[in-house]
């Protein structure tokens, strides 16, 4: 396989697990709210998904209970950010350690334990197309499915009228209010919705694409989802691109390595992460006036608000 | 093992630390500096490790990783099995910081005069406890104590690039490609010889065999490994081996993509039943037990413990050994290993010269066997025959 190739194939794989993390992450960012519990959602996810996969002999319900854990782990957040008006930032962090702790606890079981896995499949004819065919159509279920979520969510959130209401939440909090809905009821869905989505990425990490539970494996990828939102504006489509292309840095290392050139390693580690920083810090102040409203309250730290 | 990549887990550990020093019954944490002299300053027999009733092990990580720790704690076991009388003290997830040194005071509150650190970095925390309680004795395992190795200290580690060199002559054999793939962490010189051996073994055999490295930065990282394997994979590696503290991805992925399999750690066979050929794997139950009878008898200050002990196949046994070979491996193969490991065990080393490094230049020179002390000082490069480069710093 070609160089390039070989890492657009990589930054489909490896960017997968970011890339459902960062669309639900969107979702809660366009209602007000940030998660840095996303970290702490992938968590849960995957070992829910690894476990339920092993004790079951099937991927698809170990899948499920990865997105029903990385829900309920949002929901903590959501509980206390919501209704205890804890501060997002610090309950995020927070809620990333009782994931970590809890995956911790109960993960040493799984550690050594194996699990059905889903295998890469070929989509017959698509899958054969000369370059594309091993980027985008040999890939196991989850990733396709995470292809038709970046159009679906972009919809939901741009076109629909609970998309409306959504960013409404997280725009002009009283405006809503004032037409009767509950702000409250429509931020809970949108956290818990972004918790089900990165428990889904945990579990493509688990039981898709490394196909083992080791505590802490998420290994920072719910971080680089969140900073991936900030600087794709929350718009599906741009969070997509991110994570792709964080995942193709991910990717460049071993793809190097792997061909004998001589390279510094610790640099190449460096790119992914350099990457966001310089964007978020060349994007920062306009991204910022972007933001939601709902979302400036929360970098604010003014005592005067 | 040296420091893992957890900055995410810090507080988490710190937080469950403290449960761990809990459940060691130490109820004075915070004693490290104090000097013990015994209860209300009476003389104590300060014979080192002599009649202790309790024995403790620090662990880095899980003690069902698979690996590793895995390896460490089945020791531990083995030594509850040999002192049915004893108290065996465990601890797991002990970071190599200062904490290290509380969970130890922890358990030598409970009687442990005995303590096995059995991480890379837990080397200074257990130097701090052997200077504050000269009474007990501490090794650890796998780094070097520099200069003058206390009366009541040690370090233990096996040769770990023996086993690895005659599953290199496996690999060698097996491999059609001849290209052999290896996933390490991160360039210290107990990987890279372990790497050289690979490959010197593969080429005892196969003069034309190559091995390729990926390193991943990160004593565990599933994502990376899955990265590392599709990488070398896909430039045609068709013997996949590795150097990282969970094994579980990179024996699937070699499995399932029809490749073969070097083990590392633990048996993992049952992960690959299809590529499975050799492997390496840990066997501390004789020299744990060995050490802790040694200590008990009161002669610990003086015997070979007492000193950065290695051993090797030359001193009769290596905590080191081969796992079982794969289905596909013939009797020939298997005689070919026999006859290196004789020659290992009695005039030979992986390391016998000529040894030559990537840019040619001579490691060790013809009819020149290295000591185990040498080797370690020798690792800073790759042999030739290893494709990819050390990481710069």
């Amino acid at each position: 396989m070609s160089l390039a190739s070989e890492v657009l194939t990589g930054a489909v794989r490896g960017g997968t697990s970011i890339l459902y993390a960062g669309v639900g992450e969107s979702y809660a960012e366009s209602a007000g709210v940030v998660n840095l519990g996303t970290e702490g959602s992938m968590l849960v996810g995957a070992l829910a998904a690894y476990a339920v996969a092993s004790e079951t002999n099937n991927p698809w319900a170990g899948a499920l209970a990865g997105l029903v854990a990385g829900g309920a782990l949002a929901l903590v957040h959501a509980y206390f950010v919501l209704h205890r008006k804890a501060n997002q930032l610090a309950n995020g962090l927070v809620v990333l350690f009782l994931g970590l702790g809890l995956t911790s606890l109960f993960g040493a079981s799984y550690v050594s334990k194996p699990a059905k896995s889903f295998t890469p499949w070929r989509i017959p004819g698509l899958g054969s197309l000369p370059g594309v065919g091993d980027i985008l159509f040999n890939h196991d279920p989850l990733t396709y499915l995470s292809f038709l979520m970046v159009p679906a969510s972009w919809w939901l959130l741009t076109r629909s009228r609970w998309g409306l209401l959504l960013r409404a939440a997280g725009e002009r909090t009283e405006v809503l209010a004032s037409y009767g809905h509950s702000v409250r009821r429509i931020q809970y869905m949108a956290v818990v919705l972004g918790g089900t989505l990165a428990g889904l990425g945990g579990a493509q990490l688990a039981i898709a694409y490394a196909n083992a539970w080791f505590e802490n494996m998420v290994q920072g990828r719910g971080f680089v989802a969140v900073a991936v939102v900030i600087f794709a504006a929350r718009q599906p489509f741009k969070v997509a691109a991110g994570s792709y292309l964080f995942g193709a840095a991910l990717a460049l290392s071993p793809a190097l390595q792997a061909r004998g050139y001589g390279i510094n390693q610790f640099a190449l580690d460096a790119i992914p992460y350099v990457t966001i920083v310089v964007v978020l810090v060349a994007l920062g102040r306009r991204r910022a006036a972007e933001a939601p409203e709902g979302l400036k309250k929360v970098f604010e730290v003014s005592p005067s608000t | 093992m040296p420091p893992r990549s957890r900055s995410l887990s810090a507080l988490a550990l710190a937080l469950s630390l403290t449960a761990v020093a809990g459940a060691c019954g130490s109820n004075t944490t915070d004693t490290a500096a104090t000097p013990s002299t015994g209860e209300g300053g009476a003389t104590v027999d300060a014979t080192p490790g002599k009649g202790s009733k309790a024995v403790g092990f620090i662990f880095v990580g899980p003690k069902d990783d698979f690996g590793y720790n895995q390896a460490a704690f089945q020791g531990s076991e083995a030594v509850k099995k040999a002192f049915p009388d004893f108290e065996v003290l465990t601890a797991e997830n002990v970071p190599e910081t200062d904490d290290a040194a509380r969970v130890m005071e922890g358990m030598i509150d409970k009687g442990a005069k005995i303590i096995f650190a059995t991480s890379y970095g837990h080397l200074d925390p257990a130097m701090k406890v052997a200077a504050a309680h000269p009474e007990v004795v501490v090794v650890q395992q796998g780094n070097l104590i520099k200069g003058t190795v206390p009366a009541n200290a040690g370090t233990y580690f096996g040769t770990v690039y023996e086993p690895v060199y005659l599953a290199g002559i496996v690999a060698g054999k097996q491999t059609k490609s001849n290209k052999l793939g290896y996933v390490y962490a991160f360039p210290i010189p107990q990987t890279i010889s372990n790497i050289n051996a690979f490959e010197l073994g593969a080429q005892s055999v196969n003069p034309g065999v190559q091995t390729y490295v990926v390193n991943t930065s990160a004593w565990c990282d599933p994502g990376k490994q899955a990265g590392a394997a599709r990488s070398l994979l896909d430039q045609g590696v068709d013997v996949i081996t590795q150097h990282q503290d969970c094994t579980g991805t990179i024996t699937k992925a070699a499995e399932a993509a029809g490749a073969m399999v070097v083990g590392y750690h633990a048996d993992a066979s049952s992960l690959a039943p299809k590529g499975w050929i050799a492997g390496s794997e840990w066997s501390w139950a004789d020299l744990y037990t060995d050490i802790v009878k040694t200590s008990l008898a009161g002669d610990f200050t003086g015997s070979k413990y007492n000193a950065n002990f290695r051993e090797g196949l030359k001193d009769g046994q290596n905590p080191f050994i081969e796992s079982k070979f794969g289905p596909s491996v013939g009797a020939d193969v298997k005689t070919l290993v026999d006859t290196a490991k004789t020659r290992i065990s009695t005039s030979g080393s992986p390391f016998a010269g000529p040894v030559v490094g990537q840019d040619g230049k001579t490691i060790v020179a013809e009819g020149t066997v290295p000591d185990y002390a040498t080797i370690e000082s020798l690792m800073t490069v790759f042999v030739k025959g290893v494709v990819g480069e050390l990481p710069k710093n």
